[in-house]
């Protein structure tokens, strides 16, 4: 692939820089189905002999990389080249470094009280949702925004419209609990097919000793005629056996598939949240907005009535006026950003029906 | 069945009876009908004769029995018939809510069927009173007679309490006996050896026939459950994806209910004819056991014999007035002697024959049991096959 420079590499990472990746990759490309990475798990780290753990945690993090390097948007990210190719310590700012974060948010706090327009946030920053410590204002305000909508028991506006959205949303969580049925009834029937063959098995044995028990002991030609037809039976039995446990394994295998969708859904979830959040922060600039417009006209109303003007209230306009702009701007910015995780989630939707199509039809051919 | 074909076969090559009219005796069991209530309630079943022997009445009749009545039949004819393998009964005893249940009644009822047709078509044992007061009487003097006769024979445990005496031969030397009182010829010791692996060997194969019906059920159970889920899967899709999930779930469960009809005709003819074969075993050890009681009687009475000649013969030589009445005693002595060595000699016999026919007849109906079993093996494959083959094309065709 172009913007690599060269076709092979390799680069020593840890762990944390794992996390770090996908923690920017999930900021970056919100609205996309991003695969879910390997859990940090503390615990099983103590529970399991350390060689065990590594390599399970190895096995992991590859087959999370392929998928990011199969995904065809991310593969092109500049956060992935960056984790694949750059020698030496990630030159990836970490985005969950908690300390850092409340202190922005405790500086920013005081300034946004006071209305001082001059703190205003850029409109990248304005899109994000509010995260915790970062950001207190803007959290309490998409608070107020989101019981807002609870309360008022009224579906917000942007969200009616897109009913085909909603409907796709359904019906793929639905396909989402009908797929977890799937896997539970198809671990079942692995579970029975198990079983049959070890039952087969035995009773294959069983048939082999008491054929040669009679065989040994006949006294009647018919006696010995059978025993050698029943030792074919009991052969035939033994292979029968043998071939439910191939059978076994082969969908076995295929679960595997399945497992993997479950995965998938997952990033499902995150994506129709990432989603969520926009929408909610359109929602809150949008009545920001329109909460400065009233107050400026309030204004402007109010500094009519004075003669020549009112120099403090006109300062206080030229500022309320510069804050509706950005905010303005901020919310545009935002409306931008939905738009596009809507696309991309109806994008990525119909990657993912074929993609299902494609590996379940593997599956079942298996399964026969 | 097998059993009435040969009953005409046996009777007119081995009866003495006259040859222009064979004769016939052909019975069935069949219809269980509960009745009574509570803890008192049973399940009768019709008996159904048909015959041209005489002491029966008339070419048919039916008569309703049930299970105690068998038990009856089967005692006393262990009781008359000493020597002979007297055929097997299904198990007495079932776990309380099982015993209603449509599919152990039916075993129960193959079974006695079974019983009653073999008895019919031996040679010896179809010749008996008991077998034709059995088929005949009315059901209160059944009833009767088997209240009378209850407590009066030997309960198989008692049978087992000989058996292990038999085979203690520690406890005689103990007890002060000289000799182990028991037979032990090559070929007796051989027989004998036969028998109990034969028992081994066919309870363990009858172990994994009732696993491998438990087991068939539950593939048909879990089949049935990965359909469903298939088709409600495929509902969320469209067009041919969605078609060949609903035929992947439809197939699964016709497989779920061949796997349920496979699963019951393994059952019932193949791991129950298993295990008919393991109680008959256990019939002939029961009979080894009274071959055994029978021996020992001879051997001692023979003994009993020799010493009372001894004390004869010196009471003899003495002139001694008690020689009359010794000599009384010891000539019932020697009848009774020769009476038990009889005895013992005729099971002896009787046994040898009775192997012949155990291996013919078990040689013939194991061939039928293993070839069912095959039958519905193949069966159930090819319908796995033909259901797999018959999807493919349709999921190759969806997939563009």
């Amino acid at each position: 692939m172009r913007g690599f420079g060269g076709s092979e590499f390799s680069v020593r990472r840890r762990f944390r820089d794992v996390v770090t990746l996908a923690d920017r990759l999930s900021e970056s490309y919100r609205g996309f189905f991003i695969p879910p990475r390997p859990d940090k798990s503390v615990v099983e780290s103590q529970v399991m002999h350390k060689q065990e753990f590594v390599e399970q945690r190895r096995v992991a993090l590859e087959k999370y990389l392929r998928k990011l390097a199969a995904h065809l948007v991310i593969r092109t990210s500049e956060e992935l080249r960056m984790f694949l190719q750059v020698q030496g310590k990630l030159p990836l700012s970490t985005s969950t470094d908690v300390a850092s974060r409340m202190l922005d948010g405790a500086v920013n706090l005081p300034k946004q009280l006071f209305g001082d327009s001059r703190s205003v946030v850029t409109p990248h920053e304005a899109v994000q949702p509010a995260k915790g410590g970062r950001d207190l204002l803007k959290k309490f305000r998409e608070l107020k925004q989101s019981v807002t909508n609870d309360w008022g028991n009224s579906r917000p506006p942007a969200v009616e419209e897109d009913k085909e959205f909603m409907e796709k949303k359904e019906k793929l969580f639905d396909f989402e609990t009908r797929l977890t049925d799937v896997s539970k009834q198809a671990e079942s029937l692995v579970k029975a097919q198990q079983d049959m063959g070890d039952t087969m098995g035995e009773l294959g044995l069983s048939f082999i000793k008491l054929t040669k028990f009679e065989n040994e002991a006949a006294i009647l030609d018919t006696q010995r005629k059978r025993a050698a037809e029943l030792k074919n039976i009991a052969t035939a039995t033994v292979r029968g056996s043998r071939m439910y446990r191939e059978l076994n394994a082969k969908t076995v295998n295929n679960l595997e598939t399945l497992h993997g969708y479950l995965g998938a859904m997952l990033a499902a979830h995150n994506a129709y949240s990432d989603r969520a959040n926009a929408l909610l922060t359109v929602q809150t600039l949008l009545s920001e907005v329109s909460s400065l417009q009233s107050k400026a006209d309030k204004l402007e109303a109010a500094s009519s009535r004075v003669f020549g003007g009112d120099k403090t209230r006109n300062h206080k306009l030229e500022e309320l006026k510069e804050t509706m702009k950005i905010t303005e701007d901020s919310k545009n910015y935002a409306v931008r950003e939905y738009e596009r995780i809507k696309v991309s989630s109806a994008e990525k939707m119909a990657n993912l029906w074929s993609k299902v199509a494609e590996d379940t039809r593997g599956y079942v051919k298996d399964s026969s | 069945m097998q059993q009435n074909q040969r009953s005409s076969s046996s009777g007119s090559s081995q009866s003495p009876r006259s040859p222009q009219s064979q004769p016939f005796l052909s019975v069935s069991v069949s219809d269980p009908v509960k009745l009574g209530n509570g803890v008192q309630a049973y399940i009768s079943y019709r008996v159904f004769t048909k015959t041209n022997l005489p002491d029966y009445q008339g070419p048919e009749k039916i008569v309703i029995r049930r299970y105690n009545d068998f038990v009856w039949l089967r005692d006393r004819l262990f009781e008359r018939y000493k020597g002979i393998f007297i055929p097997p009964l299904p198990e007495k005893s079932a776990v309380e809510k099982f015993r209603f249940s449509a599919e152990f009644i039916e075993m129960r009822r193959q079974g006695l069927d079974l019983f009653v047709n073999r008895i019919a078509s031996h040679p010896e044992l179809r010749l008996s009173d008991d077998l034709r007061l059995f088929l005949q009487a009315d059901e209160e003097t059944m009833e009767r007679v088997r209240a009378q006769d209850l407590g009066i024979f030997k309960k198989p445990s008692d049978l087992m309490q000989i058996f292990k005496d038999m085979q203690s031969k520690v406890s005689d030397v103990v007890l002060g006996k000289e000799k182990p009182v028991e037979e032990s010829t090559p070929e007796y010791e051989k027989m004998k050896r036969y028998i109990f692996e034969l028992e081994e060997h066919l309870g363990e194969a009858q172990k994994h026939a009732f696993r491998l019906v438990k087991r068939q059920r539950e593939l048909g159970q879990s089949l049935s459950d990965f359909g469903k889920a298939v088709k409600l899967l495929g509902a969320c899709e469209g067009d041919s994806l969605g078609k060949a999930f609903a035929e992947l779930g439809t197939k699964s469960e016709e497989l779920s209910i061949k796997l349920q009809a496979e699963a019951h005709h393994l059952l019932m003819s193949f791991e129950e004819p298993l295990k008919d074969y393991v109680r008959a075993v256990q019939s002939i050890k029961a009979t080894i056991a009274e071959r055994a009681t029978a021996f020992k009687q001879h051997c001692e009475l023979s003994e009993t014999v020799k010493l009372k000649e001894i004390n004869l013969d010196k009471l003899m030589l003495t002139r001694s007035d008690k020689y009359g009445d010794a000599e009384a005693e010891y000539r019932e002595l020697k009848a009774e002697s020769e009476e038990a060595t009889r005895r013992f000699e005729t099971i002896v016999r009787l046994m040898n024959e009775e192997m012949v026919r155990f291996q013919e007849q078990k040689t013939a109906d194991m061939g039928v049991a293993f070839h069912e079993f095959a039958k519905g093996q193949a069966h159930l494959a090819n319908s796995f096959a033909g259901a797999w083959r018959g999807l493919l094309p349709k999921l190759e065709a969806c997939s563009s």
